[in-house]
C-alpha cells in the first residue's frame, strides 16, 4: 500500500489494522465493558428477589414477573450493543445535532400525544404494549450535541455567545421534560456541569451551585436566625483572616445580601412554587419520622429495609422488607434496598465499589481520547451515571430527597436499560477507535 | 490545557467522596444502628403465639373441677380497618364513641400493620351476635383462646383463679419466660402447680406482607416450637362431698376440712362464706375481686389454713392427754376431782374417774390438773424454772403433732398457728416471772393458742392413723403418674406411742355415742364416730363451734374439723355438720334429713 506506519501517542498504527473487527475487539475497553455486564447480571438477579414471593415461587426466567421481562431487555441491549459497535463511530460526531433534533422532536411530540400516566406524558405508547419514554434518550442526544459543540468552541475563551448555545443545548431537553412532568428526569441534565467544568468552565459556578444547595438544605434544618447569625460571624471570620477583603466591601455586603434573601425564599419557594409530593419529599428528607404512615413512608421503610440487612446480608431471596411490598418500587428506583437487605453492607459496599470502578475507569477512558468531542462525550457518561448514583442511593439511605430516577443498569425497565446501554457503548466505541482521530 | 486535566482529580475526588459517604452511612444504619433490625422484624414477621391448653383439674373421683372454655377477644389491624361506621360499632359493643375512639387510638399506636386486642373476652352471646356484623368492618376479626371455666362453682379458695401476668412479676427473673399479657396462676392450685399446669408456649414465626397478609413461615419454620399442652391434675377434693359441704356451710362463716387419714388426701375444704370462682373470669374479673376483697365478711380469706387466731379450745385436751399419757403423768386410769376452784366446769357432770370420762364430760379442771403434773414434773426446785423446762418439753411434743408451724399443704398462704413457748413468756413477763397460775388457760385449749383448721383436720388424721401423718394436701396426682409431690407421700410421726391412742379414742367415741357430740352419732347406720366438741373462746364476740372427728373407729377412712364462727357450742352447730359430711362420704346418702335442716335453719347461730 505504501503508507507508511504512524506513530501516534507513543504507539505504532498500521492502516491495514484499522479497519478489521479484529482490532475493534481489541481495541475495546474490556474494563467497562466486563463491569457493564456485572451490573447488569447483578441488577437481574436483583430484580428477581425484589418479585421473588416465598409462597409463590415463579422462574426467574418467567415473562409473568419482571426478572423474566429485563431478561429480554438485556437481550435487546445486546443487540443494541452490536449495532453501536458496528455503525461507524464517526457518525455519532457527525450526527450528534440530527439526532438532537430528533430527540427534541420526539420528546415535543410526546408532550403533545402521550396519555398521562400517573399524572406523567413522558410515555410513548408504540403499540403491542411496549412502550417508550423519550426523556431516557434526550440524556446520550444531549451528550452527543453538546460534546461537538464543545469540539467546535474553546470555552476558555468565554464567549458569552458560545456559553449562552451551549446552556440552551443542555437546557432545551429538561425544559420540555419539566413539561411532561417527568422532574426527576430534568433533573439528570445538571450533570453536565461536571463535564463542562472539565472543560474549562469556572469552577465558581460548581462553588455557587454547591453552596446555594447547602444554604437550601441548611434553611430547612436550622432556625432561620441562627443561620443569619452563623453565615455573618463566618464573613466576618474571613475579612479578619484576610483584611484584603475589606477592599472588596461592597462585594460582601452584595453577598450577604443575596444569601440572606435567598434563606428568607427557601419558605416561599418549598411552600409555594413546589407542587405537594414535591414538599413532601423535602420534608422527608429532612425528617421522615415526622409522618412514617404518610410522606415519610418510602424513606423509613427503605432505611428500615437496608438497615435490617446488618453486615452480611440475609441472603439471596432471603429478604423480608424489600418482598412483601414494604419497600415501595422494588424493582425499579429503589433496587438499592434489595441489595442492602440481602447482601448487607458488604454487598453494598461492593456494589458501590463496582460504580467506582467505572466512573473512574470513564473518566480514564474520556482523558485518553485525542479530540475535545470523545473527551468531553466520556465525561458526560460518567456525570449522568454519577448524577443517577447519586441520587438513587443517596434517596434510599435518606441522604437524597426521594426523587423517581433509577440506579444505571441495575433497575428494572427498557427505556432505562437501553439508554444507559446506548450512552456507553457509543463511548466505548469511539474510545476503541481513539487511535484514528488526530490531536487537533 | 496542562491545568485543565488536572481538573481530573477534582471530578474523581467527587465520585470517591461520594461513594465513601455513602459506605460510611451504610456503615452506620446496617452495622452500627440495630434500631432498623428491630423495625424490620415488627415489620415483616409476626409472631404468632401457641398458647398451650392449661392443664385440666379433675376430682379424685374424674370429675372435672376447672376446664378450659373458649373466650372470643376482638382484634384490629388498624391498616386494614376503616371506621366508616363507628356509631354501629359502638352500638354492638356497647361502649360510648369516645372509648371505641380511644382504644383504636391505643391500637393504631401500639403498631399500624399487627393485629391487637381491640376489646377483650367477649360473651359467647357477645361473640354471636358480632360475628354476625363483622363482616362490614374491614380489619376487625374475632380470635379465640381459651379461658378457665368451672363445672362446678366449688372449691373456689383451694382452686385459686389465673389472671395477667402483673408487672412486678415480669420484673422477676423467677418468671423468665412469661410475656405481658400472659395468664399465670394467681393463688391457690392454680398458683402452687403452675409449673405443672401451665405447659410450654409455642411460637410460629409468621412473615406478612404490608398488608398484614400471611405470606409462608420465617426460614421455612426453623425458629418455630409447639406447644406443650400442661399436665392434668387429680384432685383428692370429693367434689360432691366437697359440695355436701358448701351446701351445708352456705350462709354461715368457718371452715370444714376432711382428710383421709391414710394418706393425707384431701377429700373437702370449706371455706365459708365462699364465692363462684368464674367470677374471676370474665371481664369483669377487676371489680368482683374489689367487690370480695372489701366485703365485711372476708370472702376472700382462706379460712382453713389462713385462720390462725383462733385457739382450739376443748378439742386441744385430747393432745393433753396424748402428751401426759407419754410422758407418763397420768394413765388411762388417773383420776381427778372435778374441782370448780381451780378453773370453771361447765358441763355438770360426776367426776371423772379415769381418762376416757374426763374426755367424755371434756372436764376442765381435770385437764387443768393434768397439765400441772405435765408441766410440773420437778425438774428443778425452782417452781418457775420447773414450769418454763416443763413448758418446753411439752411444747416440743405438741410440734410434732404439726400445730404451730405451717403443715406444708400444697396451697399458697399457709399460716402457723401458735403454740405458746416459754421464750414468749420470758418476753411479756420477764425470765423466771411466770408459773403454771399464769399459763394455766392452755391446758383447755385457750389462752396462747391458734390452731388452723387445716391443723385440726390433721390431728383427727393423727388420731385415726394412732400417731402418724401423712401431709395433707390437695393434689394426689401430677399428670398420669399417680403420685402425689413426694413430700406427700412421707409419715410424720409424732413424739406420742401408738399404745396411748385407744383410751383417747374411746374417750373420743364416748363424746360421740353419750357425750357432747351426740349430733354426730352414726352408730344407727353402723358407723362408729370418735369425735370431740370444743368450743374456742372469741373475744370479739361470739363463741366459735368447734368439731372435730374420724370414723370409723376401726380402719377410719375420714377425719374432718369443722369449725363454725360466733356459733357458740360446738355440740349445737359443728357437730351436726361433721356428722352429715362423713355420713355423706362413708355411704354416699344422707339420712338424716331432719338434722340437715336444723344445720340449715342456722338457728344455733341466734342461741345465747
Amino acid at each position: 500500500m505504501g503508507v507508511e506506519p504512524k506513530v501516534l501517542g507513543g504507539r505504532i498504527v498500521t492502516p491495514q489494522s484499522r479497519r478489521t473487527s479484529n482490532s475493534m475487539l481489541m481495541n475495546m475497553d474490556w474494563v467497562t465493558v466486563l463491569l457493564y455486564f456485572l451490573l447488569v447480571g447483578l441488577g437481574w438477579m436483583n430484580i428477581y428477589a425484589a418479585v421473588y414471593s416465598p409462597d409463590n415461587v415463579v422462574n426467574i426466567l418467567s415473562f409473568d414477573i419482571n426478572s423474566g421481562k429485563q431478561l429480554v431487555w438485556i437481550g435487546a441491549s445486546l443487540l443494541l450493543i452490536l449495532v453501536l459497535l458496528v455503525v461507524d463511530y464517526k457518525v455519532y460526531e457527525h450526527l450528534a445535532y440530527p439526532i438532537y433534533g430528533t430527540i427534541i422532536l420526539l420528546l415535543l411530540v410526546t408532550l403533545v400525544i402521550a396519555k398521562p400516566i400517573a399524572g406523567s406524558r413522558s410515555w410513548l405508547d408504540l403499540g403491542g404494549g411496549i412502550r417508550l419514554q423519550p426523556a431516557e434518550l434526550a440524556k446520550f442526544a444531549t451528550a452527543l450535541a453538546a460534546s461537538k459543540f464543545l469540539g467546535s468552541i474553546s470555552l476558555r475563551q468565554q464567549n458569552f455567545k458560545d456559553q449562552m448555545k451551549l446552556a440552551a443545548i443542555t437546557l432545551l431537553p429538561p425544559a420540555i421534560i419539566i413539561l411532561q412532568n417527568e422532574t426527576g428526569s430534568a433533573l439528570v441534565f445538571a450533570a453536565f456541569v461536571l463535564a463542562y467544568f472539565r472543560e474549562g468552565m469556572s469552577p465558581l459556578i460548581l462553588i455557587v451551585g454547591g453552596t446555594a444547595a447547602a444554604i437550601f438544605i441548611l434553611t430547612l434544618l436550622v432556625p432561620k436566625l441562627y443561620l443569619i447569625i452563623g453565615i455573618t460571624l463566618l464573613m466576618a471570620l474571613a475579612t479578619w483572616l484576610d483584611y484584603r477583603l475589606l477592599r472588596r466591601f461592597k462585594t460582601m455586603i452584595v453577598l450577604w445580601v443575596a444569601v440572606v434573601s435567598m434563606i428568607f425564599s427557601v419558605d416561599y419557594f418549598v411552600n409555594k412554587i413546589l407542587q405537594p409530593h414535591q414538599q413532601n419529599r423535602i420534608k422527608a428528607l429532612i425528617n421522615p419520622e415526622a409522618d412514617p404512615l404518610g410522606y415519610g413512608w418510602n424513606v423509613t421503610q427503605s432505611k428500615i429495609a437496608i438497615g435490617s440487612g446488618g453486615f452480611w446480608g440475609k441472603g439471596f431471596l432471603e429478604g423480608t422488607q424489600t418482598k412483601f411490598d414494604f419497600v415501595p418500587e422494588q424493582s425499579t428506583d429503589f433496587i438499592f434496598c434489595t441489595i442492602g437487605e440481602e447482601h448487607g453492607w458488604l454487598g453494598s459496599t461492593i456494589l458501590i465499589s463496582i460504580f467506582m470502578l467505572l466512573l473512574i475507569r470513564i473518566v480514564f477512558i474520556a482523558e485518553r481520547q485525542k479530540s475535545v468531542f470523545g473527551r468531553t462525550y466520556g465525561y458526560c457518561v460518567a456525570s449522568i451515571i454519577f448524577f443517577h448514583f447519586l441520587v438513587n442511593v443517596g434517596m434510599t439511605i435518606g441522604l437524597a430527597p426521594v426523587v423517581g430516577i433509577p440506579l444505571p443498569f441495575f433497575s428494572y425497565g427498557g427505556s432505562s436499560l437501553w439508554s444507559f446501554t446506548i450512552l456507553l457503548f457509543i463511548l466505548i466505541a469511539i474510545d476503541a477507535n481513539r487511535s484514528q482521530e488526530l490531536v487537533r | 490545557m496542562n491545568y485543565l486535566e488536572n481538573r481530573k482529580y477534582v471530578i474523581q475526588g467527587i465520585f470517591l467522596l461520594i461513594g465513601t459517604v455513602f459506605a460510611l452511612r451504610l456503615f452506620y444504619i446496617q452495622v452500627v444502628d440495630s434500631s432498623y433490625k428491630q423495625a424490620a422484624e415488627t415489620n415483616a414477621i409476626k409472631t404468632v403465639i401457641q398458647y398451650p391448653f392449661r392443664g385440666l383439674i379433675y376430682d379424685r373421683n374424674g370429675k372435672l373441677l376447672v376446664q378450659n372454655t373458649p373466650v372470643y377477644d376482638l382484634m384490629v389491624v388498624p391498616k386494614e380497618a376503616k371506621l366508616t361506621d363507628t356509631l354501629r360499632l359502638c352500638r354492638l359493643l356497647n361502649l360510648p364513641l369516645e372509648d371505641v375512639r380511644e382504644r383504636f387510638k391505643k391500637a393504631r399506636a401500639f403498631s399500624y400493620v399487627q393485629p391487637s386486642a381491640f376489646y377483650q373476652k367477649l360473651s359467647t352471646q357477645e361473640f354471636a351476635h358480632i360475628q354476625d356484623n363483622l363482616i362490614d368492618f374491614p380489619g376487625f376479626y374475632i380470635d379465640a383462646r381459651t379461658a378457665r371455666g368451672y363445672p362446678q362453682a366449688s372449691l373456689a379458695h383451694a382452686l385459686g383463679y389465673i389472671a395477667e401476668i402483673s408487672p412486678k412479676q415480669l420484673e422477676n427473673p423467677a418468671y423468665n419466660g412469661y410475656r405481658p399479657g400472659d395468664y399465670i396462676g394467681k393463688s391457690g392450685i392454680e398458683l402452687e402447680y403452675e409449673k405443672y399446669l401451665m405447659g410450654s408456649r409455642g411460637v410460629k414465626y409468621k412473615m406478612v406482607n404490608v398488608r398484614g397478609i400471611e405470606k409462608g413461615s420465617f426460614k421455612d419454620g426453623a425458629y418455630d416450637t409447639l406447644s406443650v399442652a400442661g399436665q392434668n391434675l387429680t384432685s383428692s377434693i370429693d367434689l360432691d362431698l366437697q359440695a355436701y359441704g358448701e351446701f351445708l356451710m352456705n350462709g354461715a362463716k368457718g371452715s370444714v376440712v376432711a382428710i383421709e387419714p391414710a394418706t393425707g388426701e384431701i377429700l373437702a375444704y370449706v371455706s365459708a362464706p365462699f364465692y363462684d370462682p368464674s367470677l374471676f373470669t370474665g371481664k369483669d374479673y377487676g371489680k368482683n375481686y374489689m367487690a370480695l376483697l372489701t366485703d365485711p365478711d372476708k370472702t376472700l380469706f382462706n379460712r382453713p389454713i389462713m385462720a390462725s387466731s383462733n385457739p382450739p379450745g376443748s378439742i386441744f385436751k385430747l393432745a393433753q392427754a396424748l402428751v401426759a399419757l407419754e410422758d407418763g403423768t397420768i394413765t388411762p386410769e388417773t383420776g381427778f376431782p372435778c374441782n370448780q376452784s381451780l378453773i370453771r366446769c361447765a358441763h355438770g357432770h360426776p367426776a371423772p374417774s379415769n381418762l376416757a370420762l374426763a374426755i367424755k364430760y371434756s372436764c376442765n379442771p381435770y385437764f387443768y390438773q393434768v397439765f400441772r403434773a405435765e408441766v410440773n414434773q420437778g425438774r428443778s426446785r425452782n417452781t418457775y424454772k420447773d414450769t418454763s423446762l416443763g413448758l418446753a418439753h411439752w411444747r416440743e411434743q405438741i410440734l410434732s403433732f404439726g400445730f404451730g408451724g405451717k403443715l406444708g399443704v400444697d396451697l399458697p398462704n399457709e399460716k402457723k398457728g401458735i403454740i405458746a413457748s416459754p421464750a414468749m413468756y420470758d418476753g411479756v413477763y420477764g425470765q423466771n416471772r411466770w408459773k403454771f397460775s399464769t399459763i394455766y388457760s392452755l391446758s383447755i385449749g385457750q389462752g396462747e393458742l391458734g390452731v388452723t383448721p387445716l391443723q385440726m383436720a390433721n390431728f383427727m388424721a393423727i388420731m385415726a392413723n394412732r400417731g402418724h401423718y401423712v401431709t395433707p394436701h390437695m393434689i394426689k396426682s401430677i399428670g398420669n403418674s399417680g403420685h402425689p409431690l413426694p413430700q406427700y407421700e412421707e409419715q410424720h410421726h409424732t413424739t406420742i406411742d401408738k399404745k396411748y391412742f385407744e383410751p383417747v379414742i374411746q374417750g373420743m367415741a364416748d363424746v360421740v355415742a353419750s357425750g357432747t357430740g351426740r349430733n354426730a352419732d352414726l352408730r344407727k347406720l353402723g358407723i362408729e364416730v370418735c369425735g370431740k366438741t370444743g368450743t374456742a373462746e372469741n373475744p370479739q364476740g361470739k363463741d366459735h363451734a368447734v368439731f372435730v372427728a374420724f370414723a370409723p373407729r376401726d380402719n377410719p377412712k375420714i377425719a374432718i374439723a369443722v369449725y363454725v364462727e360466733n356459733a357458740g357450742f360446738g355440740a349445737q352447730s359443728a357437730a351436726p355438720i361433721a356428722g352429715l359430711m362423713i355420713e355423706k362420704y362413708l355411704t354416699d346418702s344422707v339420712s338424716r334429713k331432719p338434722m340437715e335442716k336444723w344445720v340449715l335453719s342456722r338457728k344455733y347461730l341466734e342461741v345465747e
